[in-house]
């Protein structure tokens, strides 16, 4: 196995998952990345983890009484899932057609927006706005229960177009108009929810979706240039079939699995980093008819994606910072408590689940990072990793034992910079920590005590590498 | 006329979602607002007047002592031409100053800028909350973000006190070269040497800060009183920023209840703020700008109201001259653009010409983009 193969399989399952421990990296290198890409690709009905054990150890999160709870249950799964593309993509059609249980306020129907992006992610892109545009979450938190056909709320209709299908523009054109915008609002009237269950006595109940003919505007609607009677599915058809949407649909699949793109107002005018690319990905979402595992196994496969020039050239997002250092150190594998505080992590980073700031979700890219937010990442991450009680971090130390009975500074940095990536420093960088290294001495690991010295700088150099700017890439 | 105040403060906050201005300052003695706002419409014996016209939702009573001293301005029918009803175009509109073309470089970014060319100070412009807001983005200006100043630090999890010292020594080392990796890198290294120092710096000012105003439970009342710990310590702070989170202003929907909870909470802990500030002698240099990046439309929908354009934005303040700036806009039915959104009649260039050139001593028009007429608010 070349190391070339071991980095290009832990390029994968950084972007195609939350990262995993360097045995599980060695062992999918050696099963082949071909292989690999397609167990990824079809993971089946399968949950991934053991939903039983997890309600029985956690009653609490059937219920979601709080969106917290909800958060914890995500993160839970983002850990376990043993498909963690199919987690992952919850995770990326959440940053685009989001809703916030801050308005929703009630946790169980938000989250449950959640598992249908779990268990529809990788299918039809129009299945999956069929289904966005019934789901209960969402018609709460962009007000269409409030559009009615005597009073339209273009809410919905207005950000369906501009944040989660079309986008506002391409190529420098405008995509859409106001009357567009109109006219795809009217065609959602009547899609509401059931009369809700009052939350005394027994608290909340999951909303549901009810259409409500009587208050649908069957009128003549013009929409992007084609007239009929339209209803939100004939929306969604004539949505799925435009150019704007396929370049839309690639543009988000490659800012979140390759390279990071600017925020979607700015597409009108800013060009794709990678023209090419986007074109590949655009016709097999038409060649598939919408389907997004097709578009992904064309990413995963193309040269774009295993390109060395975009290994580590993203940054992370708070998810991969969080879920990617819980998987590395191997802690909460299974049920165990303090999983909570874990669970919050993410939010003190700037992404809290379930809850985006505005309807366009999250700014990533360099926006992840400010003063604020690198503070909590580097703690995070470097209290973890310094954390020389935890499998993950016993596991490497113990590898790093293997280097020999006294390595080098160079070596022993190397070792650890191997294990958590493998990952580069700049020269400068590692100059800092290699003389850190030889100020202390001899790493020697033969008696008893030397052991326990061996672990505490093995826990304080991973501590120190996780601080760097080079870590807050993946 | 310059304001002669030595270091002049500017404190911004966005009420994000768009607020809703006919509700917040009510035409109350014309009859199209009753005819416009059939369910939302605030019965009359709830309004509190200012003028005979014109009165404050009852939710914003406790901002009614400073339009008394004179030390409110209110800012009529404010917006922009062919306003966006979008509101990440229009927040970026607001806070870039460009509403033609995408543009990433915030005013307040360039206002910090402007005072701390060198970048001498991190702390010259601090935000409140999570994430940086573009009104503050700017290509090489650091801005200190406090989601909670009460626990602000780096590495805090090394308890003991010499090893931290020389772990922070360490990352300061590794963060200090600016090593070509490209322009992120770039950033990510002097964003972590200016927290580092900010950290420093900011971690003592609940320590000076001594006071026994209460603030309210909620996201705005601990993000106004970090910020007047913050110019309490005199750290030569000159920007100050916050946001109400979560779009909140956004009341498409059962508007009556949630707008009514949400001025309460601004005007509650705007009052909190500036009491505090006041008692603690450091009102004189502060002057507190207050917006939303659109109003919305004049008739409700039966529970809520949608995106509109003219709005209304707030300064108070020791140095600010209270009163009503720019016309309520007309809301005969002729005078409504787009079936239903109040004109503006005051550029929010003008508002911010104001506070530039009159308040912060700072040349508005590279700023701002142009020349806008100055209001009389200072």
């Amino acid at each position: 196995m070349s190391d070339q193969e071991i980095s290009l399989m832990a390029h994968l399952l950084r972007r195609a998952g939350y990262g995993a421990s360097r045995s599980e990296i060695e062992a999918k290198a050696d099963q082949g990345y071909d292989s690999v890409v397609e167990e990824l690709l079809n993971p089946g009905d399968d949950p991934g983890i053991d939903e039983d054990l997890m309600y029985r150890a956690y009653p609490s999160y059937f219920d979601k009484a709080a969106i917290e709870t909800g958060q914890t249950e995500w993160v839970y799964r983002m850990i376990n899932n043993k498909y963690q593309l199919k987690e992952k993509m919850s995770l990326f059609w959440h940053t685009i057609l989001c809703a916030g249980d801050n308005k929703v306020d009630n946790a169980r129907t938000t989250a449950i927006q959640i598992d249908k992006f779990r268990e529809m992610g990788m299918g039809n892109f129009k299945d999956l706005l069929m289904m966005l545009s019934t789901d209960p979450a969402m018609l709460y938190y962009l007000d269409n229960i409030e559009s009615h056909k005597t009073a339209v709320n273009e809410n919905y209709g207005r950000e369906l177009l501009e944040l989660f299908s079309i986008g506002v523009g391409k190529d420098g054109e405008f995509n859409y108009t106001e009357d567009d915008v109109k006219a795809c609002a009217r065609a959602f009237t009547g899609w509401n929810l059931a009369p809700t269950i009052p939350v005394f006595p027994y608290g909340r109940t999951p909303f549901e979706f009810r259409f409500d003919p009587a208050d649908h505007d069957y009128g003549e609607k013009t929409f992007l240039g084609e007239t009929g009677n339209w209803d939100g599915g004939d929306i969604v058809d004539i949505i799925c079939k435009q150019p704007a949407t396929a370049r839309f649909v690639s543009r988000k699949l490659y800012d979140f699995f390759v390279a990071d793109e600017p925020p979607v107002p700015a597409w009108r005018l800013s060009e794709p980093r990678d023209m090419d690319a986007i074109r590949s990905l655009e016709k097999a979402y038409f060649d598939s008819g919408y389907e997004i595992t097709a578009m992904l196994k064309v990413l995963f496969n193309s040269d774009f994606f295993k390109d060395e020039g975009v290994h580590f050239a993203k940054v992370k997002s708070p998810a991969d910072v969080v879920i990617g250092t819980m998987r590395m150190v191997g802690d909460h594998l299974e049920p165990k408590p303090g999983l909570f505080f874990v669970a919050m992590e993410p939010k003190y980073m700037g992404l809290d689940l379930m809850n985006p700031p505005t309807v366009e979700g999250w700014h990533m890219g360099r926006e992840w990072i400010n003063s604020g937010s690198l503070i909590d990442r580097i703690n995070f991450a470097s209290s973890m990793l310094g954390n020389t009680e935890l499998p993950g971090v016993r596991l490497m130390i113990n590898r790093l034992m293997d280097l020999g009975e006294s390595p080098s500074s160079e070596q022993f940095l190397d070792g650890c910079l191997d294990l958590l990536g493998p990952m580069d420093l700049a020269d400068e960088t590692r100059s800092q920590l290699t003389n850190h290294l030889d100020s202390g001495g001899a790493l020697k690991h033969g008696t008893e005590a030397e052991q326990g010295e061996f672990a505490r700088r093995t826990g304080e150099t991973l501590q120190m590498i996780a601080t760097t700017s080079e870590f807050q890439f993946g | 006329m310059v304001s002669t105040v030595k270091e002049p403060v500017l404190a911004v906050m966005s009420l994000s979602g768009g607020n809703d201005g006919m509700n917040t300052i009510i035409p109350y003695n014309n009859p199209r607002y009753r005819d416009y706002r059939p369910a939302l419409g605030i019965p009359e014996d709830q309004i509190i007047p200012i003028t005979d016209q014109l009165g404050l939702h009852p939710s914003m009573a406790p901002l009614k002592k400073y339009w008394d001293e004179g030390r409110l301005a209110i800012i009529q029918g404010i917006g922009y031409p062919n306003g966006s009803l979008s509101h990440f175009r229009s927040m970026d509109i607001w806070a870039t100053c460009e509403p033609d073309e995408l543009g990433l470089t915030g005013w307040l970014g360039s206002v910090i800028q402007d005072v701390d060319p060198k970048g001498e100070n991190v702390l010259t412009g601090v935000n409140f909350g999570r994430g940086l807001p573009r009104s503050l983005a700017k290509e090489g200006v650091a801005v200190a973000s406090v989601g909670d100043l009460g626990s602000y630090g780096l590495l805090t999890e090394i308890g003991a006190e010499a090893q931290r010292t020389e772990a922070l020594d360490l990352f300061g080392r590794m963060y200090a070269p600016a090593i070509g990796q490209g322009a992120v890198d770039d950033y990510i290294r002097r964003t972590g040497i200016e927290a580092l120092k900010g950290a420093d710096i900011l971690t003592t000012a609940p320590g000076i800060y001594k006071s026994e105003v209460e603030y309210a439970n909620s996201a705005m009342g601990s993000y106004l009183r970090d910020m007047a710990q913050v110019h309490n310590a005199d750290f030569g702070t000159r920007v100050l920023f916050t946001t109400a989170p979560y779009n909140i202003f956004d009341t498409h929907a059962n508007q009556a209840v949630g707008h009514s909870n949400l001025l309460q909470d601004v005007a509650s802990n705007i009052d909190s703020f500036m009491t505090d500030i006041r008692q603690l002698g450091k009102s004189d240099n502060l002057t507190l700008f207050f917006y939303s990046e659109f109003g919305r439309r004049a008739m409700d929908n039966g529970s809520g109201t949608d995106h509109g354009t003219g709005g209304v934005a707030f300064v108070i303040g020791d140095h600010v001259r209270g009163g009503l700036y720019g016309e309520y806009p007309s809301l005969e039915p002729e005078k409504l653009e787009d079936g239903g959104n109040l004109q503006w009649n005051v550029d929010f260039r003008s508002a911010y010409t104001t506070l530039l050139d009159r308040w912060m001593g700072l040349d508005a028009k590279a700023i701002v983009g142009g020349n806008y007429e100055a209001l009389n608010f200072i």
